[in-house]
């Protein structure tokens, strides 16, 4: 696409959503896929998805054998980087999207990709995750849940947990032990699109730090999916997992894209910190106040830029992986900084919770609570850095 | 964003390749035992490169490109420790290129694209550059002659220079003054000694020198000089952050205690990616400040940019380097370890043209 097809296109998308965006519905909407919590919540995103995709913006660069839209990638990232400009609400299927969709176009068969992507794009079909255990979070590798092969069935036994959007999924993607009798724990585990419908599948809802609802203990117990639900072969899940987070933490591409969260832009926190008052007075007034946002909106300018760096190989230096391998390890901490400000700019009014009497409903205060599900979810913050650590600098494993 | 051209990509190589073989750390240390005030071979083959003249309009003898063309090289250097008279020799070039008439371009852009080293001097014992704060003077007798009076502090390589610009107030009115070196009185170039050992640091004692009308600029680009100096310093720095981060690695991948390597401790890992961050984004917004420079006209985003590369690279880097003397235990200490160069080297750039203090306070008033 040439400068002037781009720009056509771009005014295309932006007209369009700002002719479609949905009204602001009159209950708190969650600020990301990992925070749905009620069935409102739910079904005002799920149509929201369904409308993005009937306008052919979700899934642009996917083939259209299976629904998507067959056209360069750069659309749907324009598509993307105008969702965010226009303050659109996110599409809810997010695992499914990002991380599942990709895996299965690049290793699923002919008949995984008929069955499957069509139904991610629209949201007929929400995905979940199950990787994470009570004992087992960060040490991924180490998860126990067990698949015992029965025929042609696997007997599934164990729980998942933290397991978002698991009361609306009817897949997940799972990781479970298949072998003991392997030389090491990654060895034993295999990855299965697994139906939620099958019996002895129970997800059982969790209440977050914010008090509300969003993820779920799934529970296994005696759960029989069908064999061919494997991805990969077995004993090969480690090495599927690893690729699913790739695509999760965006260090590769292939997504179908649309927004996973709310936007927070470091303009929202300067506008707060004109509105909001310290002390009877607007906080932007307070010297220190100032110098703290300053400080902010260097790192939210400095997270931009270096993606802008990224986009040229020239400029790739002698660490070419770091920009792209980071992102979710910035962007999260970014806003969990930015969202701890903002109730800090409310002075005393800071201690207020989600009511009439705190500034904007009490929205920040959630927002800051909420803004640890990056942080800790999709790998914690203390795991990528490791990560980076050890395989962007070379430094040896801790 | 940031946009970058084939050329200065060939730049960027051309540049790391000759500063790695000009500069290893060995002859780092070796220039500053020697404490010369000048590598004459060395300069004589980076002129040779035209190097001294890329910013110098052609019908001068240069090459005629923008100021941000020069990143490269400045990032190239920085990340070797090489200290030469460029960085000075180059701003004062943009003095005579903004603020210079015909004849005084004339006169010695030619020269400084041929090697002849210029400086500027801008600084004062107070501490401050800023031009309500300095007390230089340009005074006018009764009838009609001009002397300069006051001093100056931190000229780069004034030891070598065969011109000086100096900022100084007439009246209200800054003005450049250009100062022929050989015509300055003994005794009134001094070395000062500077944390940076790289650097050629000079004083300057400037009382009832006579000034011609024809040694006399307006002040107008100041702001742009000012600027200019912080980009430069920037790339410089931005390329040292590359260098210490390369020391700490190499020490965290090699030291062993307790029969495991140092890098394996977590409590090293991960201040180590913080300083890779740091890396990343100050380059990001170095060549961020460059692409801005060259093609916006608005001189507020030019400001804001420009800063905030250099807020940023003075913040990480001396962190950087103060974390590379800490991760060298015990030898970290020493004169030996090279992580010392490049924590005075990020000590002497953070104070150039402002920390990152001094920045944020520009950056509040420019921003919000
Ligand atoms: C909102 C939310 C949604 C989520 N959604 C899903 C989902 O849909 N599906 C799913 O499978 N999982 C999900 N997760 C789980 C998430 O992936 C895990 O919480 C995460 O990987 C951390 O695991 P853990 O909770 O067991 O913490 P732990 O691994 O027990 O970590 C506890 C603390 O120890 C630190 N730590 C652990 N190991 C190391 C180490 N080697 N070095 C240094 N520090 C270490 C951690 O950083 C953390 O601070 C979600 C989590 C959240 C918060
Ligand atoms: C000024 C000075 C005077 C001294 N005087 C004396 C003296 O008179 N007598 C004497 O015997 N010694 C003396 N020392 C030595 C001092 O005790 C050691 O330098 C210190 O114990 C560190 O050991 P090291 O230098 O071998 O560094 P290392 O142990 O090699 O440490 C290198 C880096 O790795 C880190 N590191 C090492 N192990 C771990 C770990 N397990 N977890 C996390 N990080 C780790 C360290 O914090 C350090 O940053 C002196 C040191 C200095 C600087």
């Amino acid at each position: 696409m040439n400068e002037n097809e781009i720009g056509e296109f771009r005014s295309g998308v932006r007209a369009w959503l700002q002719d479609n965006k949905p009204a602001a519905p009159s209950f708190l909407l969650p600020e990301t896929f990992m925070e749905v919590g009620t069935d409102q919540q739910f079904e005002f995103l799920r149509r929201w998805q369904q409308k993005v995709y009937e306008a052919g913006y979700l899934g642009m660069s996917w083939p259209e054998a299976y629904g998507g839209g067959g056209q360069p990638q750069i659309m749907q990232e324009i598509v993307n980087q105008e969702m965010a400009a226009q303050r659109v609400p996110f599409v809810p299927n997010t695992i499914g999207l990002n991380w599942a969709g990709p895996l299965i176009l690049d290793m699923g068969t002919e008949a995984d990709k008929q069955r499957y992507i069509k139904n991610i794009l629209s949201a007929e079909d929400i995905w979940c995750q199950g990787f994470s255990e009570p004992d087992h979070g960060s040490d991924l590798g180490n998860a126990q849940v067990r698949a015992v092969k029965d025929g042609d069935e696997y007997v599934i036994n164990g729980s998942k947990i933290w397991t978002s959007l698991g009361s609306y999924a009817k897949y997940m993607i799972l990781i479970a032990r298949t072998s003991n009798e392997v030389p090491n724990k990654y060895a034993g585990l295999s990855f299965f699109l697994a139906p939620m419908t099958a019996h002895g599948i129970a997800p059982t809802p969790i209440k977050k730090l914010t008090g509300e609802y969003g993820f779920c203990q799934t529970y296994f117990t005696d759960a029989r999916i069908p064999a061919d639900c494997m991805l990969g072969n077995e004993g090969e899940g480690w090495s599927v997992a690893m690729k699913t987070l790739m695509f999760e933490r965006g260090a590769v591409g292939g997504q179908a894209g649309g927004l996973s969260m709310m936007d927070l832009n470091i303009n929202d926190i300067v506008e707060l910190a004109r509105r909001a008052t310290r002390n009877g007075r607007p906080a932007i007034e307070d010297p220190l106040t100032r110098d703290e946002l300053v400080k902010l909106v260097l790192e939210a300018k400095g997270n931009a830029v270096m993606g802008s760096r990224a986009r040229i190989p020239a400029l790739g230096g002698t660490y070419p992986t770091a920009v792209a391998m980071s992102g979710k390890l910035r962007s999260s901490e970014l806003k969990r900084k930015m969202t701890r400000f903002a109730v800090s700019l409310q002075g005393a009014n800071g201690a207020r919770y989600i009511s009439e009497d705190a500034l904007d409903g009490g929205k920040w205060q959630r927002s800051y609570l909420n803004s640890f599900s990056g942080t800790i979810g999709g790998g914690t913050t203390q795991i990528q850095k490791n990560i980076l650590g050890e395989r962007v600098l070379g430094l040896p494993k801790s | 964003m940031i946009r970058f051209s084939e050329e200065q990509a060939m730049l960027l190589d051309t540049a790391r390749e000759f500063c790695q073989k000009q500069s290893p750390i060995d002859a780092v240390r070796q220039v500053i035992q020697a404490g010369q005030p000048l590598d004459e071979t060395l300069w004589q083959t980076m002129v040779d490169l035209g190097w001294l003249g890329v910013t110098i309009p052609e019908i001068y003898g240069g090459l005629g490109l923008d100021l941000a063309d020069t990143v490269p090289i400045f990032e190239a250097m920085g990340r070797q420790l090489l200290a030469t008279p460029m960085l000075a020799s180059t701003l004062a070039a943009q003095v005579l290129i903004t603020n210079g008439s015909d004849d005084q371009k004339n006169q010695w852009l030619p020269k400084i694209a041929a090697g002849q080293i210029a400086t500027v001097a801008l600084t004062e014992a107070n501490g401050s550059w800023d031009p309500d704060q300095i007390t230089t003077h340009l005074n006018q007798s009764a009838s009609g002659e001009m002397t300069l009076t006051g001093g100056k502090v931190f000229v780069l390589d004034a030891g070598v220079a065969n011109v000086i610009l100096v900022s100084a107030l007439q009246g209200d009115s800054l003005r450049w003054c250009l100062l022929d070196a050989s015509e300055l009185p003994d005794g009134a170039i001094q070395r000062e000694v500077v944390i940076d050992e790289t650097r050629r640091s000079y004083s300057l004692a400037l009382s009832d020198i006579p000034i011609r009308a024809d040694q006399v600029l307006p002040g107008t680009a100041f702001k742009k000089i000012e600027l200019a100096g912080m980009l430069l310093i920037t790339a410089e720095m931005s390329g040292g952050l590359d260098g210490v981060l390369a020391v700490i690695v190499g020490y965290l991948n090699t030291r062993k205690q307790f029969d495991r390597f140092i890098g394996s401790y977590q409590a090293m890992k991960h201040p180590a990616v913080d300083i890779l961050m740091g890396s990343e984004m100050t380059r990001s917004y170095l060549y961020h400040a460059a692409t801005v420079w060259r093609d916006e006209t608005d001189d507020g985003i030019v400001e804001s940019a420009v800063r905030m590369a250099k807020c940023c690279a003075s913040e990480q880097f001396s962190e950087a380097g103060d974390r590379g003397i800490q991760f060298h235990g015990g030898f970290g200490f020493t004169y030996e370890c090279d992580a010392q160069l490049f924590l005075r080297r990020a000590l002497w750039s953070q104070y150039q043209f402002g920390d990152e203090r001094h920045q944020r306070q520009k950056l509040s008033a420019l921003l919000f």
